[in-house]
């Protein structure tokens, strides 16, 4: 008799799992179509921001739940095009092929694009020109741009990233093959760092190396270079001196939600570009 | 009687529903594996089959912005890594089994057996972190090269091989009876006579098994070898070089890839896999030959 309630208990207690399984699904299923629920996803340098964005719009709107998760780019404008996010992130402007799905895009920062070397290098600046040169391959001693007699390590992105994609366009890095797709010319040897922080440690652990990373992961343990004679200063981004710089998008399509355009009307607000000015360029 | 029949018929049913537990947890067990093959197969064959095999396998360039997915490099860096780490890890590894199978004392081997345990416990992100902080920076020095290469690869892989190497052909090697010892002792054979002439061919399959998974390992390898391979899709020439491995292809690239670059990756998995079956067809192969 023991053994049966023993029994007994456990066989409810696994259908009370099962039935909590399939109750959690519903649940989220139903937020999803939710007017409080809002799903962010796409590139991993939009992410930071819009997590601050978000946490803010959530503690003024009760209720509301906002998740942001980055996954990419390009995954993200794929997400905001087959609708399986309510709003999807970019940090490059979109393809030609990516234009024809008529995404609603807003710009709601710029970044710009620092190109650093090591602390230790002699070199302070570089034109577009080299700085291509030295990408591509056809540069490839720091002692042909005024350096010391070494070879240059040139450290890049993986492909897919947005900050690579903005960066090879901006400096020129792309060609065209016969059927009018863009492929990346990047020197085949190029080391391959998975993401901003990756490329700084490797610009700052190696004398010889060269890097493209987002501005607002600068910090002491890396030098920038000067630009064309500009500075990789905010202000010489916003005065358009710079030009490697690249807008952060938000895409949205034509069904997407009022919780979702209130939230990125919020973004464009004065409250919320001074949470955009703290590290990037807000677009007041 | 009456209530000893009860128990007898209930103990049959409470027999009855563990058997066909257990046998529940066999199926989960199998179907993770066969889910996860159609799974892969599904998404890398369209791939493959859209790519064209032979573009696909010994295609030398990987361009995914050109629509050009040539895995050849990575294939070649999987396998000249493994070679490398196989190189190193072996020749240590099965010393080191020698040592505390045949020669240490037994507190020297109890000392060293937790240690391989703990060689075997630690992360495979640790062991990169370990090469990217120690082990590039003086490669560096000595090639100039920035030191993310094929050796650094190769050194971190030689280690992180060496547990799997030492357990299994210690195991094998004191599986050896004692007997075998004696005689050739006894014959006027010395010590390293008897332990290379006599008791490590009588080791054969085991310490052969050791170096299988030794190779599995080496090749299924994915954080430690991103951290030290510098990741560039070229074929590499010399142990200087970088390198990508077919791992490390679908880790970095998997988060940013849509469309047809993904089921690339995923094919990637599937010449991964391929691999994997063979080298364990292999060994089972090998294991029953040994054994007739």
């Amino acid at each position: 008799m023991k053994i049966i309630s023993k029994k007994l208990v456990s066989i409810l207690l696994i259908g009370v799992l099962v039935v909590g399984i399939f109750s959690g699904c519903s649940k989220a299923n139903d937020s999803a179509s939710n007017e409080k629920y809002l799903s962010i996803v796409g590139s991993t340098s939009v992410t930071p921001v819009l997590t601050q964005l978000a946490d803010a719009y959530m503690t003024l709107n009760d209720g509301v739940k906002i998740d942001v998760q980055g996954i990419g780019s390009s995954a993200g404008v794929k997400a905001a095009y087959d609708k399986s996010a309510d709003i999807g992130m970019s940090s490059r402007n979109l393809k030609e092929a990516e234009k024809e799905w008529n995404l609603i895009e807003t710009t709601i920062a710029y970044d710009g694009i620092a190109i650093s070397v090591n602390p230790n290098n002699t070199v302070e600046k570089l034109t577009i020109e080299q700085v291509k040169d030295i990408f591509k391959g056809i540069i490839t001693n720091w002692n042909e741009v005024g350096g010391k007699d070494e070879e240059i390590i040139v450290i890049s992105r993986e492909s897919g990233s947005g900050t690579r994609g903005a960066f090879e366009g901006l400096v020129g890095l792309e060609e065209k093959d016969a059927d009018g797709n863009k492929f990346s010319v990047l020197v085949e040897d190029a080391l391959i760092a998975d993401g901003n922080g990756a490329v700084k440690a490797n610009v700052a652990s190696k004398e010889n190396a060269i890097g493209y990373l987002s501005f607002s992961y600068l910090d002491s343990s890396i030098k920038t270079l000067v630009i064309n004679d500009i500075e990789p200063l905010v202000e010489n981004i916003e005065n358009g001196t710079y030009k490697i710089s690249r807008p952060f998008l938000l895409l949205t399509n034509d069904e997407s939600s009022k919780l979702a355009n209130d939230f990125i009307e919020y973004i464009l607000s004065d409250e919320g570009q001074n949470i955009v000015a703290d590290k990037l360029i807000s677009v007041k | 009687m009456n209530i000893e029949k009860n128990t007898a018929s209930k103990n049959r049913i409470i027999e009855n529903i563990f058997s066909k537990f257990f046998f529940l947890s066999a199926i989960i067990s199998i179907m993770s594996l066969v889910i996860i093959i159609i799974f892969v197969f599904a998404k890398g064959i369209p791939a493959i089959i859209e790519i064209g095999l032979m573009d696909f396998i010994f295609g030398k360039l990987w361009r995914p912005s050109s629509n050009d997915f040539g895995i050849l490099p990575m294939i070649l860096g999987s396998i000249y890594a493994t070679i490398g780490a196989l190189l190193i890890g072996v020749p240590i590894g099965i010393l080191t089994a020698i040592y505390m199978s045949e020669i240490a004392s037994k507190q020297i081997r109890k000392m060293i057996i937790p240690m391989v345990e703990l060689l075997a416990g630690i992360p495979s992100v640790i062991y990169g972190f370990f090469g990217l902080i120690v082990i590039v920076p003086l490669i560096d020095q000595i090639a100039g090269n920035g030191g993310n290469s094929l050796l650094a690869a190769m050194i971190i892989l030689g280690i992180m091989i060496l547990p799997t190497i030492i357990n299994i052909s210690d195991t094998s090697l004191r599986a050896v009876p004692k007997e075998y010892r004696e005689n050739s002792i006894a014959l006027g054979a010395s010590k390293m006579q008897t332990i290379f002439g006599v008791v490590l061919p009588a080791a054969k399959s085991g310490v052969l098994t050791a170096v299988v998974l030794g190779i599995g390992r080496a090749i299924g390898e994915t954080m430690a070898v991103i951290l030290v391979a510098g990741n560039s899709p070229q074929i590499p020439i010399s142990i200087f070089d970088r390198f990508r491995s077919m791992t490390a292809n679908i880790a970095i690239e998997m988060g940013y890839a849509f469309g047809l670059h993904q089921e690339a990756l995923f094919a990637t998995g599937v010449v991964l896999f391929v691999f994997i079956i063979i080298l364990n067809l292999g060994l089972n192969l090998f294991i029953r030959k040994a054994s007739d």
